[in-house]
């Protein structure tokens, strides 16, 4: 009897691309939903708006490229890139800044260099910071958390005024919109003002911004379950987050005034996403046990150094293009040591 | 004075948990096997030199009667597995992933299955034979290792004297899905065992001896312990080892019973260890104490594509096709055929191939059970298979390499310390056959280096071809312009010719055309004709600056010329 023959090992794995992309979008669920119910209809909207762009995009690039579409979109990279810039946008983004950012994101950041697996940068971000660069005043039209609004948006308002770029009615962007928690305290100390003082505004709650600091604790209660899962290496967001304590500490005992707490810090602007959604994208991130380490530490000092002395109020997204690029570099240096290369044991 | 014998374990990094499948076989006793009608012994079954036939087409032989000897140091004689008549040495299909053909002994049994009466004596006291007289028998019973890697065993009872062995381990982890062989013999002959057990270290004249068995198979380390306490023996000991594949591995299942590694490009005599299979030591026992050289061997046929998966004592050589027909066939999902176990055996294309030496399982699967029915996705760089490496290298940065035939960095990564596990690839989410990179890899390394090596040879030999050329034409130049000379001397007696003339003036002519051209140039104006008194003076004085630089600059260049 004959029999076809393939290498070994002769195993089904289980599980594939596909799968790891949607248990992140899982895990992300119950901080979109926090998004949602805190900001409104908007980020619903933009969500989808970014998915349904990225979807496109994708398949329009992998027919360009001629690549097989349907394993490509299947394994909901796409989704999850669009899912990930959706949450960075401000609540009322115009769309054509959603497009623009997707754009960026899919077929400049990934397809061009490669599609799946071949970017060296973390799309989102690309397209975020492609954003946020170009557009800043409209990056900055956050909206206050439900419980300081004025006038609660409904679908309909929420729509119209993404679709329109400007709101309707008697409404106004002032009325409309509220600075974020890292923008006040930016601004704040810009104004010689002291960080107790800053924190007196209604936006603050018990760490970082009410509302925001909720939204936090729902998407790190996925990142947990993603650990769990063994989905993302826990490394990675426990050194993002090292990073910053260990860094904003003494700041923050040598001069409480000037230089918000540790714990402002991880609960505020994109720390908490970025360290258990972001920063552990692995096509773009160090791969080895000590290169992650390394990895998360330099993009949580890295965020900070940008937030207390840099131009913007945030910085993450910065951070991870910065460590994207050195991780090629990390790997190099951060060989595990060989089964057998040193004598060891007793 | 009792040796230190460890209460503790060691683990190596990473690992795997796979099914373990062993449900198919584990229960099922080890059979005999029937006589096929035709057995085929290639005369490569082992690592090292290819075995040399030593009978011919046509010789009756007895059972036990070697019909090849070992060819080298490196090498392991064959024996007929039972009586008959050699009907061919000829070119088979071997069982290797390759799928070539090599020589074959085809043997065709008689039936009567009889003994070589001239085959060594039975030694009853076989404890107090020399390590040497030991050796000499392991080796002419042609006993490999039988966990796989068929590596003669005489060899490794004769470690280099440079190295001290402090231990024997004895590899009964059998850490592979499906297989179930070893367990089987552990728990129905232990005694076999523990005995060979024995005469390997009295080779070795060592006495602390460690048996590795994964805690998957409670009644085989029962059996184990049981016959060392009836036995009383000291310095011998059993340890359970966590259910991880690779632990059976040899350089892994050395570091979880010692916490020793075996160094890299390394053998375990380095680090003072020596390791055997259960199933070679038992061979080693009926080699010594019956005088039975390696003829049969236990394995295990198993999978869902055999009615009834069995444990079958098999004579070497015996075809595959043979042993499934006692498995009661084929069922209707036997699409893959695997020699050893899923995690390291093979894909064969037919079933008319051998038993071998080294042969453990024969795997009959379907192919969704062996195989990802999805095509590979680009590497994600999740570092699954970094966290599941035992060697402890960086797969995906191997297979980045790999595809990019970077033979070089590829080995900076420590390519060479792979042992081909599979973990990596069990692991990778985009399904992609990394093992199969890594072994291309290796091969076109290895290609490399024997072309470099010929490559070498062949420069050595077209510079002294350049050398002797140069040679010739210096001696060939030396005697036409002897001949030449004489030829001048003859010729100025002659005068000149008229051809010589004619030659001359057309030389004459061309020289007075090239002269005309070359004034017709000199007469075209060039762009520093037409310059006002200031600008020419403005050069004359960057040109005397320039001049006096350079004499300047020249001067101490020209010193220092010898």
């Amino acid at each position: 009897m004959q029999f076809k023959t393939t290498s070994s090992p002769y195993i089904s794995s289980a599980g594939d691309v596909g799968s790891v992309m949607r248990q992140v979008l899982y895990a992300l669920v119950p901080g979109t939903l926090a998004t949602i119910w805190y900001f409104g209809w908007g980020v619903l909207i933009i969500l989808i708006m970014a998915i349904l762009f990225a979807v496109s995009l994708e398949a329009i690039m992998l027919k360009l490229r001629g690549r097989p579409i349907k394993p490509f979109i299947t394994d909901y990279s796409a989704v999850l890139t669009a899912w990930l810039l959706a949450l960075a946008l401000p609540p009322l983004a115009p769309w054509w800044m959603v497009l623009i950012g997707v754009f960026f994101a899919i077929v400049v950041a990934k397809q061009l260099y490669g599609g799946l697996g071949y970017n060296p940068f973390n799309p989102a971000m690309i397209g975020y910071v492609v954003l946020l660069i170009s557009f800043p005043l409209e990056m900055t039209n956050w909206l206050p958390p439900r419980m300081l609004a004025e006038h609660q948006l409904g679908f309909m308002e929420s729509l119209g005024i993404i679709f329109s770029g400007t709101p309707t009615g008697n409404l106004t962007w002032d009325a409309l919109t509220m600075a974020t928690p890292l923008d006040e305290v930016k601004t704040g100390l810009s104004l010689d003002r002291t960080i107790s003082e800053i924190r007196q505004s209604p936006l603050f709650g018990d760490f970082g911004g009410q509302g925001w600091e909720w939204v936090r604790n729902w998407f790190a209660l996925g990142g947990f379950w993603l650990i769990y899962k063994k989905v993302i290496d826990w490394r990675i967001p426990v050194s993002l987050i090292l990073g910053i304590v260990i860094i904003s500490t003494p700041f923050f005992i040598l001069n409480p005034d000037s230089y918000g707490s540790p714990a402002f810090h991880i609960f505020s602007g994109a720390v908490i996403v970025g360290a258990f959604y972001i920063a552990t994208d692995p096509v773009s991130a160090s791969t080895t046990p000590m290169g992650r380490w390394i990895y998360g530490a330099g993009i949580g000092i890295l965020t900070y150094i940008i937030r207390s002395w840099g131009g913007y109020p945030d910085g993450l997204a910065f951070a991870v293009l910065l460590m994207n690029m050195a991780a090629p570099m990390i790997d190099y240096y951060t060989k595990p040591r060989v089964f057998g290369q040193r004598r060891q044991g007793p | 004075m009792e040796l230190h014998l460890p209460n503790r374990l060691w683990h190596f990094h990473g690992g795997l948990h796979p099914e373990q499948h062993k449900g198919f076989t584990r229960d099922k006793p080890i059979r005999s096997s029937t006589l096929p009608d035709q057995l085929i012994l290639p005369l490569q079954q082992h690592i090292g030199a290819e075995a040399e036939a030593c009978v011919q087409v046509g010789d009756t032989v007895y059972k036990g009667q070697p019909v090849a000897t070992a060819s080298g140091y490196v090498s392991a004689s064959l024996h007929a597995p039972t009586s008959g008549t050699i009907t061919g040495i000829e070119d088979r299909p071997l069982p290797h992933p390759s799928g070539l053909s090599g020589t074959c002994i085809v043997i065709e049994p008689d039936g009567r299955d009889e003994w070589w009466p001239e085959r060594p004596a039975p030694v009853d006291d076989y404890l107090a034979l020399d390590p040497a007289d030991i050796r000499q028998r392991v080796r002419d019973a042609g006993i490999v290792g039988l966990g796989g890697a068929a590596f003669p065993t005489a060899v490794k009872l004769n470690p280099p004297s440079r190295h001290q062995i402090d231990t024997l381990i004895i590899n009964g982890a059998e850490c592979e899905p499906y297989i179930t062989c070893d367990d089987r013999l552990m728990r129905e002959r232990a005694d076999l065992v523990i005995e060979g057990v024995r005469i390997i270290r009295q080779a070795l004249g060592i006495q602390r001896v460690l048996i590795g068995v994964e805690d998957n198979k409670p009644e085989a380390c029962d059996a184990i312990e049981q016959c060392i306490k009836d036995k009383k023996l000291k310095d011998m000991k059993l340890l359970r080892v966590p259910t991880i594949y690779p632990t059976g591995g040899e350089k892994q299942l050395i570091k979880v019973l010692t916490g020793r590694e075996v160094p890299s490009n390394g053998l375990p005599a380095d680090i003072g260890v020596v390791c055997h299979n259960v199933g070679t030591a038992a061979s080693v026992y009926r080699a010594i104490a019956h005088g039975e050289p390696m003829v049969s061997r236990i394995m295990t046929v198993t999978g869902k594509g055999v009615n009834a998966p069995c444990n079958l004592e098999v004579l070497i050589g015996t075809p595959i096709s043979h042993l499934v027909a006692q498995a009661e066939g084929y069922t209707d999902q036997a699409e893959r055929l695997i020699m050893g176990g899923p995690m390291m055996g093979f894909a064969m294309s037919s079933d008319e191939v051998p038993v071998i030496k080294g042969t453990n399982c024969i795997l009959v699967a379907r192919s969704n059970e062996v195989e990802n029915p999805v095509q590979a996705m680009p590497c994600i760089r999740c570092g699954r298979c970094t966290s599941v490496c035992p060697a402890n290298l960086l797969p995906q940065e191997m297979y980045w390499n790999a595809r990019a035939r970077d033979f070089d960095k590829i080995q900076d990564y420590n390519l060479f310390d792979c042992i081909e596990c599979g973990c990596c690839a069990a692991v990778c989410p985009s399904h992609i056959p990394l093992v199969q990179y890594y072994r291309f890899a290796k091969t076109e390394i290895w290609a490399l280096e024997r072309a470099k090596d010929k490559s070498d040879h062949a420069r050595e030999r077209h510079e002294f071809r350049l050398e002797r050329l140069e040679r010739e034409k210096k001696e060939k130049a030396e005697r036409l312009a002897k001949k030449k000379a004489a030829l001048a001397a003859k010729k100025s007696k002659d005068g000149k010719t008229k051809d010589e003339d004619a030659k001359k003036a057309a030389i004459a002519a061309a020289l007075e055309r090239a002269k005309a051209k070359k004034v017709q140039a000199e007469v075209q104006p060039k762009n520093t004709d037409d310059l006002t008194e200031a600008q020419q003076r403005q050069i004359d004085e960057a040109e005397s600056r320039r001049k006096a630089l350079s004499e300047h600059k020249a001067t101490p260049e020209e010193a220092s010329e010898p």
